[in-house]
């Protein structure tokens, strides 16, 4: 649309940026689509023919093509332009032309669109390469695959769309990828009403954002008179929804009306001259501002997506997924869209503080709430999702106090900080053969250190150490709420400061805690020892998610006998897996099926070590231990059940050394405090001609003693968390967490069981919902179609009336004549005897009747 | 721009009737025994096809000579039919009906080929199937039902609209009484009954346009005319408001309500919708496509093109009632459908919620409401039958449709559960399958009429993604049961009916364009009275 501005020509000023046409900005995502439609036609075949290897190379190599295309598109099209023309655009064509509404699938990007292309793109990835490792004995590779690339095709949909519909695609697009990856292991049912839950909790959220979307477009040309809309002239023509003959266009040359692009509504929006901001503020509709309807609306499809207060619940579930997954969609880039989503229309949130004001208390609500969440997980996975729920919340305090710039950056470094870590703790799960529960964990420094060296660095950056890229995306955050001007009331902002405060505290303490428990002390998992293995694997079988940690079993006989039993068990039911494996062949869930049939070669072998009379002896478990190498062997699984815990491969530290070195040096690189340096930070000055609206939010004054001040808190902040998790998990050797539990069992309780919020949602709505479709269904049957068949059943009746009055009344009286008939009959046929005499006598007496009978009449 | 003439549309509408008489010449033979009953079956099998795919030839044809710039009807083929009475043969299609002669002859191809039996050698074939059964007098009524259809969207005289509605009628109420399931009496003579009251109402509305309508000198005298367009230049200018009163009523209302009635039951629209579940659980598969894809189109359709057309004034003062309603069908149905447990039960209460889409769409007169409407009733036509295509898939193999009866099929059957997730993701809306482009441009054009309605009805799409989720993970996700482990795959004669419906619901997703382009003109002149 941008350049048909070009024919209204010499009235542009330079309110409106020049779009420069790129053909080429399609192949940005067309490549991981091709990706993904190969893998989904072929990768079976292909898997089978050419191996893995064939599969990888295909998604791998089509992220490495869009790779190239993102960096040829920042070089060569955006790099060397002035900032206010860094705006390209590619119109494919109009997907539909319906009155005003005019939906192109056309791609744009801007410096904020670069960005999120840039991340999207890069870390995506990277996560591909570390996949290639992590998801190496997944039989369904090529279903993986095909879903990532698809996944990525949307993510860039999302992100380069221009306009709300091509966004939409990628929104909802993105909703599918992660419903099919969360429910990737779907033989797990758990894992696929996950899934389930993920997508139907964002169509909550997607809910809000088509309304909001809709309320927009229509009060682009008209005006809400008492819920009753009226068309405006010049904006819109007689016939509701049609575009007026003569567009309306403003002095400085912006055409105005209805829309569905992002540059033209910005357009309209940020352009003085034209009036549409005053005239936006003034709509009313059910008496609130319209505005502030939209953009909360809006934010509703933001908290979907981005995993806020209420619709977060969906994003700990969503852990299912394979670890990759969780790294690249529910920390990376899908669960970020909702900030890109504010940040984006910046223009519209500066126009309404009240719209401002719920997205930043929104934020710092959910940052406090799920960073208590996150203290007393134990599930290493769960900690890291409740920790991205609350950075989450930090982003949207930026976009919501205004400090659009402060909360795009912390989307990127979160984005490098939070994939490093999911990938760490992807490489920690795995060395300690598929256990997430960070008791069963301690010690791993030892065996994997580049994972440790990693993760600590990601800690470092998330909990917002100096030179770390946390602090200084946390801090601008925070600062900018504390002198938040454009809220609705001052006071806010200094709250939302000290809840996020809060929060920060937590975060840094519970990432520490992660750490700790996992890398420090002495390893506590299934497989210290040939003994221990024993011991303990057919208790891992058997309750994967048993909170408890096996106790140290004594060699008593009874021990023993108690083992054999657990090991039959087993054996019977990984027998049963292994049959049931052999015939899903494709699909079975990783996790636990591979891991039952490892199981299923051990128990075997220690079954018949018992049964051969080793058991008498007590220990001899651990003899027939031994046989289960042969076990590992015939599985052919190098990092399978039971052994030390080992590093992972080199396509997995790789991508986590280089994804540490961006958590680390990105904020020092984009993101440099202006308090230091006495220019704006890089990020700022590139996003600029972005967000518009930053020039128009208001700011308290504030001194630099004051704001190095902050900052300082802000470490002070960071270190107390840290040195709190020191003393309490350093080397899992303090009691004082165990003793702190049972002190305040209850609360404890409360917090570890996420407050509730699930089975609260359970016992509300989802219950209402359940009784409201068998109260309808029965409804349908009984009342409706009852009577329905009522109106049948009297019909019939009044047919069988009907027939009983036609079989007995009607058909009676011509049966009774007809049976008249018949006995007259009878009676006359003994008249006729045959004899002629008495015929004669007939003749006779008739003629002397007819006589008698004509003397009478006369 | 005026109306162009051709035969073409006659030669659609009949040829199907002229196959049908093949097949009487084949049985004939057969019963002469020239030929065995093998050669019987088989040819009127063949014949049947080659109607239908004529037709499909000539829809395409047709559609590559409209011009959709013309907001006129085109093709017509008009002479005189019954002078006594001024009734007229007149065929002749604009924007509005193109889309459903396309669709309808689209459908009835894809319905022809699922009425083949299973490719030989399969061991399901066997003589309760309904494609063994009495093949000839089946393809018979598919054919007979085609060319009623296809007339009902062409036809211009009204009288002639009525004709091929009632024409419709029959095959169906043999088609879901003998090869239907185990209700199918029950089912075809609720279908039938239901539908046939709703007729009744209809044909008293059209006399009574006949009477108040407008004259014109046939033959030296004055006569009324059933001419659609007439009427609804008629109506348009105010002409059946100075009609006398019905009852105490003015005669535009009641013609109206009766009209709509009769159009409503069709739709289904609540409360008239029961005999839908009914009737699609006992018909056999093809049959159910062509009555979700098709024949439910055809209440929307009269009420645009009757009641729009001829009667605007009443339709603006109904316009809140439509809105309610669809509201209502929308929410209710799709509630109704979390509560289901037979699969095809849960797919005809679906097709319940998505046509109140189209009602509340044209409720809001705005061109997004009533563009949406009508394009939902093409994206609905393409989904629902391969909703119900993929129903008959694992009814054919399972012998059931109980949606717990199932569990872990994914990993048994992938590339039908990757069909089936292409159909449940398109008709709960996913962006880029064309279910998502109706919904959006309903919801769109009806806010700015019935804001608070629109919101109620935007929250299905919440609902209706957990019934279809729902039954995504009951049927084909968790452990595998045992019972199937041996289930076969989608088959080649599938292949041919889903792939294609498959690819326009991609397609269409994309560039919906194709079919707003075709219908805006003629919907603009349609809504330009109700503003």
């Amino acid at each position: 649309m941008e350049h048909e501005l070009a024919n209204h020509g010499a009235e542009a000023t330079s309110a409106i940026v020049q779009a420069a046409e790129v053909s080429w900005l399609w192949l940005i995502p067309f490549f991981p689509l091709v990706g993904a439609a190969i893998n989904a036609f072929l990768g079976l075949r292909i898997q089978r023919r050419f191996g893995k290897r064939a599969v990888h190379a295909i998604a791998v190599g089509a992220m490495l093509l869009s790779c190239l295309v993102t960096e040829l598109v920042f070089w060569t099209q955006l790099w060397n332009r002035p900032p206010e023309q860094r705006f390209v655009e590619n119109h494919l064509w109009t997907m539909f032309h319906s009155g005003a509404l005019k939906v192109d699938l056309s791609f744009g990007i801007d410096p904020l669109g670069m960005m999120m292309t840039f991340i999207v793109t890069h870390v995506a990835t990277l996560i591909h390469i570390y996949s290639t490792g992590y998801m190496a004995d997944e039989p369904a590779y090529w279903r993986f695959f095909m879903w990532l690339n698809l996944f990525v095709f949307s993510m860039l949909l999302l992100v380069m769309g221009s306009n709300f519909v091509v966004m939409f695609f990628g929104w909802e697009g993105v909703g599918l990828c992660s419903y099919g990856l969360i429910g990737f292991w779907y033989a797990d049912l758990d894992k696929a009403k996950a899934a389930m839950k993920a997508f139907v909790v964002n169509r909550f959220g997607d809910f809000g954002f088509i309304i909001g979307l809709f309320i927009l477009f229509w009060s682009l040309s008209g005006v809400w008179n008492q819920d009753n809309y009226v068309p405006e002239r010049g904006l819109s023509s007689n016939i509701k929804g049609v575009a007026a003959e003569q567009q309306r266009i403003s002095p400085a040359g912006v055409p105005l009306g209805p829309t569905m692009e992002f540059r033209e509504l910005r357009n309209q929006v940020s352009d003085e001259s034209s009036g549409m901001a005053e005239r936006l503020k003034g709509l009313t509709l059910w008496g609130f501002p319209v505005i502030a309807l939209i953009c909360i609306f809006m934010f509703v499809g933001a908290a979907g997506k981005s995993a806020q207060i209420p619709l977060y619940v969906w994003l700990p579930d969503a852990m299912a997924g394979p670890t990759p997954v969780s790294a690249l969609i529910h920390a990376a880039t899908m669960v970020t869209a909702g900030v890109y989503l504010v940040a984006r229309l910046n223009f519209l949130y500066a126009l309404s503080p009240a719209a401002m004001t719920v997205v930043a208390c929104t934020g710092a609500a959910t940052a406090l709430f799920a960073a208590s969440i996150g203290f007393f997980q134990y599930d290493i996975k769960k900690v890291l999702a409740y920790s991205t729920v609350s950075q989450l919340g930090f982003m949207f305090i930026g976009v919501g106090v205004g400090a659009y710039w402060a909360g795009v950056f912390h989307l990127m470094t979160h984005a490098f900080f939070k994939a490093c870590l999911f990938l760490g703790s992807g490489s920690v799960i795995m060395a300690c053969h598929h256990e997430q529960d960070m008791r069963k964990m301690g010690g791993l420094s030892k065996y994997t250190p580049r994972t440790r060296w990693t993760y600590l660095a990601a800690c470092w950056a998330i909990a917002g150490f100096p030179i770390a890229s946390g602090f200084y995306s946390k801090d601008e955050i925070l600062w900018k709420a504390w002198t938040a001007g454009s809220l609705s009331a001052p006071w806010i902002g200094h709250v939302i400061y000290i809840v996020g405060a809060i929060a920060a505290l937590g975060t840094s303490f519970y990432m520490f805690r992660s750490y700790y428990m996992t890398f420090t002390g002495d390893y506590r998992g299934g497989a210290g020892h040939a003994e221990k293995e024993t011991l303990q694997d057919p208790h891992g079988a058997a309750s994967h998610a048993a909170a408890a940690q096996a106790p140290h079993t004594d060699h008593t006989p009874a021990a023993a006998a108690m083992l054999a039993d657990t090991v039959k068990h087993a054996d019977a039911a990984s027998a049963h897996d292994a049959s049931l494996a052999a015939a899903i062949a494709a699909d079975v869930d990783h996790g636990h099926g591979a891991a039952l049939v490892a199981h299923g070669s051990d128990a075997g072998h220690a079954a018949h070590g018992s049964d051969a009379g080793h058991a008498a002896h007590g220990s001899d478990a651990g003899h027939a231990a031994h046989g289960s190498d042969a076990g590992h062997a015939a599985h052919g699984d190098d990092h399978g059940h039971g052994g030390l815990p080992h590093e992972s491969p080199a396509s997995m530290t790789v991508v986590l050394v280089i994804l540490a070195g961006a958590a680390v040096l990105a904020g020092f690189i984009f993101g440099l405090p202006s308090l230091w340096t006495g220019h704006e930070p890089m990020l700022e000055k590139w996003l600029g001609p972005s967000l518009p609206a930053a020039e128009s939010i208001k700011w308290v004054a504030a001194s630099h003693g004051e704001e190095l001040f902050f900052q300082f808190l802000g470490l002070a902040i960071a270190t107390g968390g840290w040195f709190a998790a020191k003393v309490l998990y350093d080397g899992n050797r303090s009691l004082v967490p165990a003793r702190l539990k049972e002190r305040f069992a209850g609360i404890w309780s409360i917090v570890f069981n996420k407050y509730y919020v699930d089975e609260f949602y359970d016992a509300t709505l989802l219950r209402a919902v359940r009784v409201l479709r068998e109260v309808l269904y029965w409804i349908d049957q009984n009342l409706i179609d009852g009577l329905v068949n009522l109106m049948g059943f009297i019909g019939r009746s009044v047919a069988y009336v009907d027939s009983a009055i036609d079989t007995y009344l009607v058909d009676g009286a011509v049966n009774g004549v007809a049976a008249m008939t018949m006995s007259g009959g009878r009676a006359f046929r003994k008249l006729q005897t045959g004899h002629i005499q008495v015929y004669l006598f007939g003749a006779l007496g008739g003629g002397i009747l007819l006589v008698i009978i004509q003397y009478v009449i006369r | 721009m005026n109306q162009t003439t051709s035969t073409l549309l006659t030669w659609i509408t009949f040829a199907p009737m002229g196959g049908a008489a093949l097949v009487m010449v084949a049985v004939g033979l057969h019963a002469a025994g020239v030929i065995s009953k093998e050669q019987r079956d088989q040819a009127s099998r063949l014949i049947a096809l080659a109607a239908s795919g004529l037709c499909l030839a000539l829809g395409f044809v047709l559609w590559r000579a409209f011009d959709p710039a013309n907001p006129n009807v085109q093709f017509v083929h008009h002479f005189s039919w019954i002078p006594a009475y001024n009734i007229e043969y007149f065929l002749g299609i604009d924007g509005l009906s193109i889309t459903l002669v396309m669709l309808s002859v689209l459908i009835s191809f894809i319905a022809t080929i699922a009425s083949m039996p299973w490719w030989p050698g399969n061991a399901h074939l066997d003589e309760h199937h309904f494609t063994q059964r009495a093949v000839p007098g089946y393809m018979c009524m598919l054919l007979i039902l085609q060319t009623g259809m296809t007339g009902v969207f062409c036809a211009l005289d009204l009288f002639m609209f009525y004709v091929f509605w009632e024409l419709m009628l029959l095959p169906m109420y043999f088609l879901i009484g003998i090869w239907g399931g185990a209700r199918k009496e029950y089912a075809a003579i609720k279908f039938f009954l239901y539908t046939l009251a709703g007729s009744v109402l209809m044909l008293l509305a059209i006399i009574g346009l006949y009477y108040n309508g407008p004259q014109e000198v046939v033959d030296g005298r004055l006569a009324h005319t059933f001419n659609i367009l007439k009427m609804a230049q008629w109506g348009r200018a105010g002409g059946y408001l100075a009609a006398p009163l019905v009852m105490g009523f003015s005669f535009v209302r009641i013609a109206w309500v009766a009209l709509f009635i009769g159009f409503a039951i069709k739709i289904p629209m609540f409360p008239f919708h029961t005999w839908l579940p009914d009737a699609h659980v006992e018909a056999p598969t093809p049959i159910s496509v062509i009555l979700a894809g098709v024949l439910l189109k055809m209440g929307i359709y009269g009420i645009l093109r009757v009641n729009f057309s001829v009667l605007p004034q009443a339709t603006k003062w109904a316009g809140l009632a439509m809105a309610v309603f669809g509201t209502i069908n929308i929410v209710y149905a799709a509630f109704v459908c979390l509560a289901q447990k037979d699969l095809k039960r849960m797919i005809a209460y679906s097709s319940v919620s998505h046509m109140g889409f189209c009602l509340l769409g044209m409720s809001a007169f705005t061109q997004q409401g009533i563009d949406g409407a009508v394009l939902n009733m093409w994206t609905h036509g393409l989904i629902s039958p391969m909703l119900f295509l993929i129903v008959g898939v694992i009814y054919d193999r399972a012998h059931h449709r109980n949606i717990e009866g199932f569990g872990g099929l994914a990993a048994r059957v992938p590339e039908y559960t990757g069909l089936l997730g292409l159909a449940f993701f398109a008709s709960l809306g996913l962006p880029g399958l064309c279910g998502f482009i109706s919904e959006f441009t309903v919801f769109l054009g009806a806010l700015p009429t019935h804001q608070t309605l629109t919101i109620i009805s935007a929250t299905s799409v919440i609902i209706t993604a957990a019934y279809y989720l729902w039954a995504i993970q009951r049927m084909m996700l968790g452990k595998l049961n045992e019972k199937y482990a041996d289930l076969p795959d989608v088959n080649w004669r599938e292949r041919l009916t889903l792939y294609p419906l498959a690819a326009l619901i991609i397609v269409f997703g994309f560039y919906p364009q194709a079919i707003i382009g075709l219908i805006e003109n003629s919907l603009r002149n349609l809504i330009l009275p109700l503003q």
